[in-house]
């Protein structure tokens, strides 16, 4: 692995734009969906707390017992997780679950001026949805996220490029923050691709940590993914998967290098960062419903 | 039965495992040209049957159709030379099947009736010119026969009609009833009993060890002769395991010689924390220590956090992935009965195995019979069962470790540790307390009772009938385990639903319920209440079975509506089994027959003391004979490639370290990735503290002094925190010892030497111990091909594991050298002790002189470079330990991708110097800028040793010795582990 030890471009090596100051606050609340082994709830409410928003965490049996109701939310997050335990496929089963007693309550949020979020395992159970790319709002499987080149799961930090100037990407340069998942191998068909690239619905890339393409290299790429695809939104921009896992890795001290960027910073006599570049992701989201 | 099959294969359309798949067997010298996989579902069904076109629609449910396609009872077409499925054995816990199964029965809206359900296996078509030999050795590496059933057929047999659908049912015959055991034998037919288990009246084969010597067995012959009856098998079978070596610890527990009549526990362990917690006095950080499932120290004025370290040694041989799986998941119950139930936030792990590239002969029986498994397959299933454990849990895993030595061959240490976290209080309860009361419904929640792993460190061949479901080995269910935690740590305790929880480990509800029955005095149970996976088990073993995922709790009567009604919504089955009395009496029913009725202070005191006589013996070994080499550039590079020395990153990758958002201080540090020796991780994420965890394991000293071993250990788990900058105030420890033969007097010697190093040097550095473990008889008896008898015991082995509070993780200190120019520094002093070291090994050698440690001076160091520390004015620090100061050299500049100037001073031999394994000691780098202020805090003990600069590792003494580009280190460093 080449890491730039000099370059300005280091990925932690700048805050978010929004650091330290009041971020924009929000009276809308975000659902977060928990249960069968996602795992990923209390970071995730955390970020979107640190971001302006509030949050609930509901187990899917809650909703699908109508003690929570998803028109009472306007955003819907599917965290990551181990739902399942990946077994028929990761985000299946999860999936399946969703479609086969949520469907038309979901249809309807969507609807609606709502967002969807799903990260890692929430992507692939957007994926398995058919929530992205949701072509001509048509919830069929167009991509999946398959098991990685290597074959077992995989955790590291990641840089990530924004590629459409989209409302999940306002003022990103670029993230930097960890992946983990067995599977997350990014696969469509040619057609699909030149799809999701003209309706510029690819979202997030791998990149090198200079910013330049990953170009499928490992470790930028880490898992194989089809033209460095980390992240792509539904045609209506609406929905977003991510692979990347932005909410663990909020705070400076999260990032993989940031004892390296702290001596550097000590040392140009610069102030140190509380929160990582991350949180403006987060902060776009809260933006939205402000 | 059963009456309808049908088999739905899934292939990839272009499948991404493959190339992993097949380098790997490749690696291991089976010539495959081509692989193929298929995921078989096995649909078995009697009250209805599914439709060609709804079995589609279940198909397309299992899939994704833009990668995947299904048939359904239709044989994948392929051309290959040989098709081996692989599936479960009966009764093995098959996740895949059951989430299957869930999936048809939410789109169906039905409920598979009892016997009916969908079981998941693997279909490999194997191309290449394969041999009788190459596929029996490719079979082993794709299914274990104690887990799995393996079906082969060339092609020519494939072709028309496919794979036979099979069905693993569990077929048990009778519905046993409990037996009086008669305990009226002479002494050897008693003895026999203890040793072989009890004869089962029908077949007259023994049901397994009961693990009770002739002085127990007369204790409870007198017991119920007094009460004027035979114990019945449960209570006989109940005994065994509470009075078991597991449970009751009787080693450590028993008087040795005249000089420990307490027993080594109590005398170096325990006394060692009541000392520590003593005379730190308000500094004191313990919370709980000894009596709970984990041990508990504060964390802020609101949390504590929790640790425990586990092994799972016997189960990890016979099984790896299952073991460690187990082992991982069990531990993280110990978290979850710690109190009311902590919240499981950090695994760790570490792993003794011998060397992958050894491929040892060894067999369980004679004439070949149940051949050992290689440490390869060893190492890859204990590194994936700990894996799997944790990453399906959500639980990260930061710190771990690997230790190679060929006599953990026959026998693998496992050890599995979690940390959890808890406020102290929740609405004024305090969370950390717990007390069942007379009258409070004995609940059992989780996964349900099997023959799973009852007597489950043995086994014999005879017991392995292939319709008998397998006791052995247990394979755990992340996610059952998963929902069950989320329900209590999340909701249930803090609504306030249940007064005492404890975990089903060992023993299983035999020893659970038993033991929360101690807090009110008593307890009745209904076994017949007992949820079971299958019908036809015997009373005793649905009390002992070992089945996982399981949880006992109290919960008072009012509040039993509420608890069900809440596990219902999340699908966690939990069934009251019980009540907790105050008769004084364990006393347990089947079918309105009492099959158990003994008191509890029978139970948990009765057992018979020992005294145990120990003796030692001072082991003289050669010291090497070689010169130090003019040049050590070709011994560093082998230096750094040595197992215990070099890069296992591939585990720490596969492993899950970010997932709670904590991540501080990971497992691989630096632009060149180095696996650092402590990880700080953030576990209540608004508070700018951490929680750090380290280690110390040097089990190649322990026949030379196993009281400096004690010392190597304790200091090296506690310099790797002081390194990240955590002070010697916020630390404490974790003993795990695993021994060998320990009915040996010498051994018992040994164990009481290392006993006595723990005390002397924990309370020497003020740190207490909080929780800890022991097994001791980690023995390995088989034979070879010849039949000759062959015995491998391990090393003696402490583990010390550290765990300590940041005050600040902002000012933590990584390993990597960060600049050029800094100045590198050696902390502490460097003596020639190079008895069993890494040097002397690759010397072939053992040598005799072993590291002490001066505490006095270390203390007081430690102390200083806290202070240095916070005042951030450390740019990396890197404690000293294996390999020695050229090793941590090596690493500080590899992690920093940048080279060092280092001159040695004269007087020891420069490979001594540089080799030595003497304790107290870190390399830190410091910028010019902090340079006076470092040297002021630190004073005369930091020696100066050179500089960060340049490319390469530049180490010179009369002259350069080493000179080599840091590149070459890092190629080196990470070249042993590099296919896997």
């Amino acid at each position: 692995m080449k890491m730039t030890s000099n370059s300005e471009k280091s990925p932690s090596g700048r805050a978010g734009k929004n650091d330290i100051s009041n971020p924009a606050k929000t009276d809308e609340k975000a659902i977060i969906m928990s249960g069968y082994g996602i795992n990923s709830e209390m970071e995730t409410q955390e970020a979107f707390k640190r971001a302006g928003m509030g949050s609930d965490i509901v187990h899917i049996n809650d909703l699908i017992a109508g003690r929570k109701k998803l028109s009472d939310y306007r955003l819907l997050v599917f965290p990551g997780g181990f739902s399942y335990g990946d077994d028929t496929g990761a985000g299946n089963a999860y999936a399946n679950r969703v479609r086969n007693n949520l469907w038309d309550d979901l249809e309807k949020f969507l609807d609606n001026d709502t967002l969807v979020l799903g990260i890692c395992n929430g992507f692939q159970i957007l994926a398995n949805l058919g929530l992205v790319p949701a072509f001509n709002k048509k919830y069929e499987r167009d991509i999946a996220l398959m098991p990685n080149r290597k074959g077992v799961l995989e955790c590291r930090f990641v840089t990530l490029k924004p590629v459409s100037d989209n409302l999940w990407t306002r003022d990103i340069e670029w993230m930097y923050c960890p992946i983990s998942h067995g599977e997350g191998n990014f696969f469509c068909s040619p057609e699909t691709l030149v799809r999701l690239k003209t309706k510029n619905m690819i979202t997030f890339q791998y990149c090198q940590d200079n910013l330049s393409p990953a170009n499928g290299e490992y470790p930028y790429n880490p898992n194989g993914s089809t033209e460095d695809i980390a992240g792509i939104t539904s045609e209506n921009g609406k929905v977003l998967g991510l692979m990347p896992h932005p909410e663990r890795a909020m705070n400076f001290t999260n990032l993989y290098d940031w004892p390296y960027q702290k001596e550097k910073m000590k040392r140009e006599g610069k102030k140190l960062p509380q929160e990582s570049l991350n949180m403006q992701f987060f902060k776009n989201i809260v933006n939205y419903f402000c | 039965m059963t009456s309808f099959i049908h088999r739905i294969e899934v292939h990839y359309k272009q499948d991404p495992r493959l190339k992993s798949r097949t380098d790997r067997i490749r690696s291991l010298g089976i010539p495959v040209s081509k692989l193929h996989l298929i995921d078989i579902y096995t649909i078995a069904t009697s009250s209805r049957d599914f439709t060609h076109d709804e079995l589609c629609r279940i198909g397309a449910q299992l899939i994704n159709p833009v990668v995947q396609e299904y048939t359904v009872d239709t044989a994948t077409g392929a051309f290959f030379d040989y098709a081996i499925e692989v599936g479960f054995l009966p009764g093995i816990t098959d996740n895949i099947g059951t989430t299957a199964k869930q999936t048809i029965e939410d789109y169906y809206s039905i409920r598979f009736k009892e016997g009916e359900s969908v079981y998941s296996s693997q279909l490999f078509f194997i191309c290449g010119n394969i041999s009788e030999d190459s596929l029996q050795k490719l079979t082993a590496t794709l299914a274990n026969p104690l887990v799995n059933r393996v079906h082969i057929k060339t092609y020519e047999e494939y072709k028309n009609k496919g794979m036979d659908p099979f069905v693993p049912y569990v077929r048990l015959h009778e519905l046993p009833n409990a037996e009086a055991v008669d305990l009226d034998l002479d002494d050897k037919d008693l003895a026999r009993l203890g040793k072989e288990g009890i004869p089962d009246t029908l077949t007259g084969q023994r049901r397994g060890p009961l693990a009770l010597d002739l002085h127990q067995l007369h204790a409870i012959r007198d017991y119920f002769s007094k009460k004027g009856r035979k114990p019945t098998d449960v209570e006989l079978e109940s005994l065994a395991q509470t009075w078991s070596e597991h449970c009751k610890h009787t080693i450590f527990a028993s008087s040795m010689d005249d000089d420990v009549p307490k027993g080594l526990y109590k005398t170096f362990i325990q006394a060692a924390t009541n000392k520590i917690r003593r005379e730190k006095g308000d500094k004191d950080i313990c919370v709980t220590v000894f009596t709970d499932n984990s041990g508990a120290i504060i964390f802020d004025d609101s949390y504590l956090v929790t640790h425990k370290v586990e092994t799972h040694n016997s189960p990890s041989a016979l099984d790896p992935f299952g073991g460690a799986l187990t082992g991982i998941v069990g531990v993280n119950r110990d978290t979850i009965g710690f109190g009311l139930g902590a919240k499981p936030c950090l695994n760790y792990y570490g792993y003794c195995v011998g060397d992958p590239d050894s491929d040892p002969v060894l067999f369980r029986g004679k004439n070949k019979a149940n051949p050992i498994l290689s440490p390869r397959q060893i190492l890859d299933g204990v590194v994936r069962g700990v894996g799997v454990g944790g990453n399906c849990s959500g639980i990260p895993t930061p710190q771990g470790w690997c230790y190679f030595n060929d006599r953990y061959t026959g026998k693998p240490l496992v050890f599995a540790g979690t940390v959890g976290v808890m406020p102290f209080r929740h609405k004024g309860r305090k969370l950390f307390l717990k007390r069942a009361k007379p009258g409070d419904l004995i609940v059992m929640a989780g996964g349900r009772v099997g023959k799973d792993g009852i007597h489950g460190a043995t086994f014999s061949s005879e017991a392995l009938d292939p319709a008998s479901p397998v006791t052995a080995v247990q394979i755990g269910d992340p996610i059952t385990q998963k929902k069950l935690s989320d329900v209590i740590i999340k909701e249930a305790r803090d609504l306030g639903l249940y007064r005492s929880i404890t975990d089903n480990g060992a023993g299983g509800i035999s020893c659970s319920v038993a033991e929360m029955a101690k807090e009110c005095n008593g307890c009745h149970v209904f076994l017949d209440q007992v949820p079971l996976k299958y019908p036809g088990m015997a009373p005793w073993e649905i009390w002992i079975s070992e089945s996982q995922e399981r949880m006992t709790l109290a919960i008072p009567k009012e509040k039993i509506d509420e608890f069900m009604d809440l596990v219902q919504r999340r699908e966690v089955e939990a069934t009251v089994i019980g009540k907790f009395t105050d008769s004084g009496r364990c006393v347990v029913e089947y079918h309105g027959d009492v099959v158990m009725d003994v008191d509890l202070d029978f139970l948990h005191d009765g057992l018979p003391k020992k005294h145990l006589k120990t003796t030692y013996t001072q082991k003289m070994y050669p010291e090497p004979k070689t010169a130090c080499p003019a040049q050590l550039d070709q011994t560093i590079l082998f230096m750094l490639q040595r197992k215990n020395i070099c890069s296992k990153e591939f585990i720490s990758t596969q492993y899950d370290h970010t997932v709670q958002g904590g991540h501080v201080l990971g497992p691989v540090q630096g632009k060149g990735r180095v696996q650092a020796t402590a990880s700080l991780t953030k576990v209540v994420l608004d508070s700018k503290k951490g929680v750090g965890l380290s280690q110390g394991i040097f089990p190649s000293y322990s026949e030379i002094d196993p009281y400096l071993m004690a010392a190597a250990a304790i200091d090296t788990a506690i310099r790797g925190l002081i390194a990240i900058g955590i002070s010697l105030d916020n630390i404490a420890l974790l003993d795990n010892f695993c021994w060998c033969s320990s009915d040996e007097p010498d051994r018992l010697g040994q164990l009481k030497r290392a006993a006595k190093g723990c005390y002397d040097f924990a309370t020497a550095f003020g740190t207490p111990f909080i929780s800890g473990k022991d097994s001791m008889f980690n023995d390995f008896s088989g034979f070879d091909s010849d039949n000759n008898p062959v015995r491998i015991s391990v090393p003696p082995t402490l583990l010390i594991s550290s765990i300590g509070i940041h005050d600040d993780v902002a000012k933590a200190v990584s390993i990597d050298a960060k600049f050029e120019g800094d100045f590198v520094y050696v902390i502490g002093e460097t003596f020639p002790e190079l008895g069993g070291s890494e040097y002397f090994a690759f010397l072939d050698s053992i040598g005799n002189k072993v590291p002490k440690l001066d505490t006095k001076k270390a203390k007081s160091r430690y102390q200083r470079l806290t202070a240095a520390i916070s005042k951030e004015i450390v740019a990396s620090a890197y404690p000293v330990n294996h390999g020695g100061l050229a090793m941590a050299l090596a690493k500080v500049a590899i992690a920093g991708r940048i080279g060092m100037e280092i001159a040695i001073p004269s007087g020891l031999r420069p490979d001594y110097f540089l080799f030595s394994e003497s304790l107290g000691r870190f390399v830190v780098t410091v910028s010019k800028d902090n340079k006076k202020a470092f040297e002021e805090i630190i004073g005369g003990d930091a020696m100066r040793l050179g500089t960060v600069c340049g490319r390469a590792l530049r180490i010179t003494g009369q002259k350069t010795i080493i000179d080599l580009p840091v590149e070459e280190l890092e190629t080196a460093y990470k070249s042993p582990f590099l296919g896997y």
